[in-house]
């Protein structure tokens, strides 16, 4: 199996895994900032 | 113009997105299956080798990454005509999810270059094109970052995306208008043969990324919708501080 074939589809699989983590992460950040948010309005 | 707004009493927390899951799902089988096919059921290439089949994820990622382009297009129509937040919403999660494909494309492209043409990247007609559709759609994403305004940030981005979708058919019909060594994997032409095998493959690669590009597009639409919900709420306590402060004061 040729390096280049490997490394390829090692790109597609970081490329990919890159997106959907950083799409998990600012997704995290809203809601925890949606909840204390909310938790602050709730207190006043 | 006018931008779509919708009063909430509450940010509400994104809910369990079962429509999301079941995509999710699909897309993960779809590219295990079409990885499958194209390490194994696809047959090696005679005069490349196997470093050929890198072409069915690097052409499938260049599809998705033009289709994403083309749906950013048509959601800046579509903006430019109704004016609702919606279409910008789309616009924007397309050209991210584009832009990822077609870093992928050029990177796997520059992979199967060196061992075939002997060096990584030539700056001839389709190369140079995509290197500057990477660096548009980049710009895309700059330049609507720093304008201030939704409605004025969402006209700039659906004129935008209108007008940078001109790299697309160029693009496509850059290796068909000029001189070019990049291998026209339609016809095949005289750097390889093509089988049935080898169609079926990059059909099913075609299908699998297809359905991921509707995932990530998906869930990054439910993003800046929860990114919206934030906005609201943070105005909402804003108002309700300075109404305690005034009150207080007064």
């Amino acid at each position: 199996m040729s390096v280049y074939l490997v490394a390829a589809y090692a790109v597609f699989w970081a490329f990919t895994s890159i997106f959907v983590l950083s799409l998990w992460a600012r997704q995290r950040r809203i809601e925890q900032e949606i909840e204390s948010l909310e938790a602050q309005l709730s207190d006043d | 113009m006018m931008e779509e707004t919708r009063t909430e009493p509450t940010a509400r927390k994104p809910t369990r997105d079962l429509l999301g899951l079941i995509l999710a799902g699909t897309s993960g089988v779809l590219i295990i299956f079409a990885l499958g096919m194209a390490l194994v059921y696809a047959p090696r290439e005679l005069t490349m080798g196997n470093v050929q089949r890198i072409f069915y994820f690097h052409v499938a990622s260049a599809w998705v990454g033009f289709f994403g382009f083309f749906v950013t297009f048509l959601a800046g129509i579509a903006y430019l005509a109704t004016g609702k937040r919606r279409w910008d919403i789309l616009g924007l999660s397309s050209v991210e999810v584009g832009l990822t494909f077609i870093a992928m494309t050029v990177v796997t492209g520059a992979l199967w270059a060196r061992p075939v043409w002997g060096t990584y990247w030539t700056w001839e007609p389709r190369l140079t094109i995509s290197a500057l559709q990477l660096l548009i759609y980049v710009a895309y994403g700059m330049l609507r970052a720093s304008i201030t305004g939704s409605e004025r940030r969402a006209r700039f981005a659906a004129v935008y995306g209108i007008v940078a979708f001109v790299t697309v058919p160029l693009s496509w019909f850059a290796i068909r208008w000029w001189r070019t060594i990049h291998p026209d994997i339609l016809t095949g032409g005289d750097s390889m043969t093509v089988t049935p095998r080898m169609v079926q493959t990059l059909v099913v690669s075609i299908g699998a990324f297809t359905a991921l590009y509707a995932t990530l597009v998906r869930q990054r639409v439910r993003l800046e919708r929860a990114d919206d919900a934030l906005t609201r709420l943070r105005l909402r306590v804003d108002e309700r501080q300075s109404r305690l402060k005034s009150r207080r004061s007064g």
